[in-house]
Order: structure tokens, then sequence, then C-alpha cells
């Protein structure tokens, strides 16, 4: 059986690769796709914890934070749409006009 | 078996589904109406009504529901008294702001009474999900409240960068979640209590508070997590950014101190010197980047992430004084940023904001109720006697000295010297600088004035009864456990 540390690992390597990627991509839309990656390592920690511990919290906790996603998601590419309405851009570095 | 469904005390939850319904009211209205002024009367009314209920049901008993995952004690009803109060003057600011723009004026009083409910969510909730689904009631609510100013560039780009970074931050307090819930097995803070401190060391838990810490530094605005807050304060509607700076930030640290005041009050030993580092790094930035700034906007936003600070120092200490020297603090600083935005507001006309120093100079003969009530914000943002800002700030100070973090003490009544400096600057602007020849004239505004002059009446009233707030912030924080 492959212990929970593997799990646990791989679930806070992808968390990194996340927040690495939030931190040096420019586009809007890859930056959004690399907090999803943040968001489901967790969902894989508490998979992994779940199992681990015996309890089904971890497994409900998921559907919790895929709903609270969706919802960011839906909010996010409305905003993201308004902002290349006035600016036809996608990129951050085009967040500039108030001084980062 | 058939699981039976938990007993649910409704009466309890009066306050938040009273705003829920006010919201849902509200919104149904905007199909009919798009006159703010009505709007707004609802939103207040109903505001007033929840404040009443709310008041009404302090000195009951404190009720566990949703199977111990809510509760509804002083410390709850503190913060719903405190959220509702910020949330009405902010209603009654916005009847005179909203018409310059061209926001949405249904979606957006009822977008604010949604932020409430997350807000008061969140200062209920004694289970680690149920605060994660009230910050997000309340983020989600808020980033589109940023943005609602569609067609201006200024509120896209703060709304983008609000929801880049709070979307970011939620992933962090999520794994801290899953990691503290690792550790001890349990969401509930008084189970988490309860089994701290682990028998051994536990490399989860750590990772679990320090992922919390980055989390909520993010809400709060402390620094090295404040960069944000500049261009989202500077960029939203200026109602929103009141809203933000006060409500947002209060609602965050309602759930900071229930989580590290309560359920991981057990370990402070591993966590002080975190909040330590925060709180000095916090109060020492922000009013050193305050300093170099022209906007007054922008100026009130690196002053809210300071205040931030002084707040950590009290949550630092971990001790129940603390506790009730931090939401002390919280109400006291709820008012004076709220009428100190509302000046703001009152001085930009629709198309230019009016926000540099420049256009405050003599703004004491062009209207002397907007140019004294400003210096009343101003003096008590500095903490001068007898304003409610000199007894907040004297509480935090004095427990920092009682629980021998005195170092701490010190770089703060430091920090508040060198913050007097770019508030006595817009003083002096207001005062001693003859107004410009062609100062565009001030409009009629009778809802923001009122606004700011009920906050800056509270500014005084507390400062003069200074003790009666602090007995109030107290009993509220007392009544947690």
């Amino acid at each position: 059986m492959v212990p929970i540390s593997w799990y646990l690992t791989l679930s806070a390597v992808l968390f990194a690769i996340g927040a690495v990627g939030v931190v040096i991509r420019r586009n809007v839309i890859v930056i959004l796709m690399a907090i999803e990656i943040m968001l489901n390592a967790v969902n894989l920690t508490f998979i992994a914890l779940a199992r681990q511990l015996g309890s089904v919290d971890g497994q409900v906790v998921v559907f919790f934070v895929m709903a609270v996603a969706a919802a960011e998601a839906a909010v996010g590419l409305a905003i993201i749409v308004a902002f290349f309405r006035n600016r036809e851009s996608v990129n951050v570095d085009d967040l500039a006009s108030l001084r980062w | 078996m058939i699981p039976t469904f938990p007993a649910i005390a409704w009466p309890a939850l009066l306050p938040i589904l009273m705003v829920s319904g006010l919201g849902l009211l509200l919104l149904g209205a905007g199909l009919y109406t798009d006159d703010e002024e009505t709007l707004g009367w609802g939103a207040l009314a109903g505001l007033i009504v929840a404040g009443i209920v709310t008041l009404v049901l302090v000195g009951g008993e404190s009720v566990r529901t949703f199977n111990g995952t809510f509760a509804l004690d002083g410390y709850a009803l503190f913060f719903d008294w405190l959220f509702i109060a910020a949330g009405a003057l902010i209603v009654l600011m916005s009847m005179g702001y909203l018409g310059e723009t061209d926001i949405e004026v249904g979606e957006y009083y009822a977008l604010l009474m949604f932020a409430l409910v997350g807000m008061m969510v969140m200062a209920a909730a004694t289970d680690l999900i149920v605060i994660f689904l009230g910050l997000e009631i309340m983020s989600i609510s808020v980033y589109i409240l940023v943005g609602s100013w569609r067609t201006q560039p200024r509120a896209n780009e703060a709304a983008l960068k609000y929801f880049l970074l709070g979307a970011f931050s939620t992933g962090f307090l999520l794994y801290g979640i899953a990691l503290i819930w690792g550790a001890t097995g349990s969401f509930r803070l008084d189970e988490i209590a309860a089994r701290l401190p682990l028998a051994d060391e536990s490399t989860l838990l750590l990772a679990g508070i320090a992922m919390l810490i980055i989390a909520f530094g993010f809400k709060v605005a402390a620094v090295p997590f404040h960069m944000w807050t500049p261009d989202v304060y500077e960029g939203a509607p200026t109602t929103v950014t009141a809203l933000m700076a006060v409500a947002v930030k209060s609602a965050a640290f309602a759930a900071f101190i229930r989580i590290f005041l309560w359920g991981l009050a057990p370990v402070h030993a591993d966590w002080w010197v975190v909040l330590w580092v925060l709180a000095a790094a916090t109060m020492t930035m922000g009013n050193l980047l305050a300093l170099a700034q022209r906007s007054v906007k922008r100026m009130l936003a690196y002053s809210s992430v300071a205040h931030a600070g002084y707040v950590l120092v009290a949550v630092t200490s971990g001790s129940a004084d603390g506790g009730a020297a931090a939401l002390f603090y919280l109400l006291v600083y709820m008012f004076m940023t709220v009428g100190a935005f509302g000046v703001v507001a009152a001085i930009g006309r629709a198309g230019e904001p009016l926000e540099n120093i420049e256009d405050y100079a003599g703004l004491a003969t062009r209207s002397p109720l907007l140019g004294a009530t400003m210096a009343i914000f101003m003096l008590s943002l500095m903490g001068m006697p007898p304003l409610a800002g000199f007894a907040g700030k004297f509480y935090v100070f004095s427990v920092a000295v009682q629980q021998d973090f005195i170092v701490l003490a010190v770089v703060g009544v430091l920090n508040s010297v060198v913050s007097a400096a770019y508030y006595i600057r817009l003083l002096v602007a207001m005062y001693m600088t003859p107004e410009p020849a062609e100062a565009p004239a001030l409009g009629r505004r009778p809802y923001l004035i009122a606004s700011i002059v009920i906050a800056a009446g509270f500014t005084v009233l507390i400062g003069v009864l200074p003790a009666l707030g602090l007995q109030v912030a107290r009993l509220s924080f007392l009544s947690m456990q």
C-alpha cells in the first residue's frame, strides 16, 4: 500500500507548483489555472488525510471546496471579461495604471 | 438507523437571517427601481431593525447550534453589531455617492448585504470549515463590489488584483485547515483546543498554523502580504473601500482572533514569535509607506495597514486582555476610518476623484464641517486624547506591556509618532493652506454628511467614555469559550 506521506508530499509539490505559477505567469487565465492547481492539491490532502484518519469529514469538505472554487472561477472570469473590454489585454503586466 | 436532524436555535440566528432576507429583497427591488435613495432607505431600515434585534439578543444565553459549528455568543453579537453599524453607515454614504457612478444600484446594495452576511458567519463560526465558507461568501461579494463600476478602468484593475490575490490566499487558508485537521483530527475549535498541545511535535500542525497566518495576513493586509492593499483601496469605489478597510478587515480579525486565542491558544508558544514580527513589520512599513503618499485615499490605505499592525500587537499577547483590547480597537477603528473615507467620497466628483492632498487645500474654509470632522478623524487615527483612537492605542500598548512584550509596545508607540507626520500634513493642508482660486464647488450631499457626522460623534463619544466600550469588548471576548 502506498504510505500517506507520499500523498502528502505529492500534494505539497502540487501546491508549490500552483503557488509558483501564480507568481511567475503573466497571463491572467493561466494564473487562474494555477490557483485551481493549488485548490486541487488541497483536495488531495483532504482525501488522503480522510483515509488516514478514517473520517468522512475530509471527503465532505472537498465538495465544499469544489463548489466555492466554481463560484470563484465564475466571478473571476467575469472580472477578467470586464477588464478585457476596457484594456484589450489579459496580461498582468497591463495592471499598471495603479502603482503595483 | 435514520440519523436525526440536529435541533437548530432559530431565534439566535435572526440577525444573519434578517440581513440575508434583506439582501434578497433588495435584489428583487432592484429590478423595479434604480433610485439609490429609495433602495438605500430600504437597506438602511432593514439594517436598523437587524441592529436592534442584535442588541435585544445581547445578554441572552450563549447558544451553540448546527452541531456545535456555530456559536451565537457575545463575541458573535459584538461583531454582528459592528458589521451592521458599518454597513448602515456605508449605505448612508452610498446614497450620496452612487448617483455619480454608473454602478447598478440594486445589485450593489444586495451584494453589500451578502458581504455582511459572510462577515457575520465568520464571526459566529466555531469550526474551520464554516469560517472558510463565511470568508468566501464575504470575499466573492466584495470582489464583485470592487469591480461594480464596470466602465471605470481603475475599478476593473482593482477588482482583478483583489480577486487574484484573494483566491491565492484562499488556497493557503484551505491548506492550513487541511494540515491542522490532519494533526488534530477535528475542524471544531473547541475540540482542537482540547487536543492541543499534541503529545509530540507535529510538523503538520506547525505548517498548518503558518499557512493560516499567511492566509489571514492577506485578508487583514499585514506586511509582507499587504501589496494589494493600496492599489485595490485606491481603485475601488470609495464606499466599497470603506467597506473593505473596516468591515472586511474586522471580519478577518474576528475569525483570526477566535482561531488563535481559542482553538490554538494552548500552543501560543509556537506562534507568538511569527505574529510579533508581523505586527512590528506591519506597523513600521505601513506608516513609513504612508508618509510617501500624495493621494489621500492611498495614504489612508497604508494607514489601515498600520492599524492592522496595532491590532496584531494585541493578538500577539495571547491573553484575554489582549483579545478585549483588539475588539475595542476594531470598534474604534471602524468609526474613524468609515468617517475618513466618507470625507474622501464627499470631496470627489464624478469623473475626477480629487484625491490628492492639494485638493484638500483650504477645505476648512470651503466647508468648515468637512474640515472639522476630517480633523477629528485624523487626530483620532493619530491617537490624540480625548478621541477614541487614543483609548484604543492606550489599551493595546498597556496589554503588550503587561504581558512583557515591552519592545513591541515601544515599536508601536514610536510608530504612532511617525504616523503623526502624515496625519498632520493633511491638517496643515486643510487649515493652513489657502484654497486654490478655482477650487471646484463642493456639492450638497446630505446623506454623506450625515454618515460622516454620525461617525465623528461616535469617535468622540467612545473617546470620552472608553471604559464602557472596553467593558463591552471584554465581556464579548470572555463569552467566547
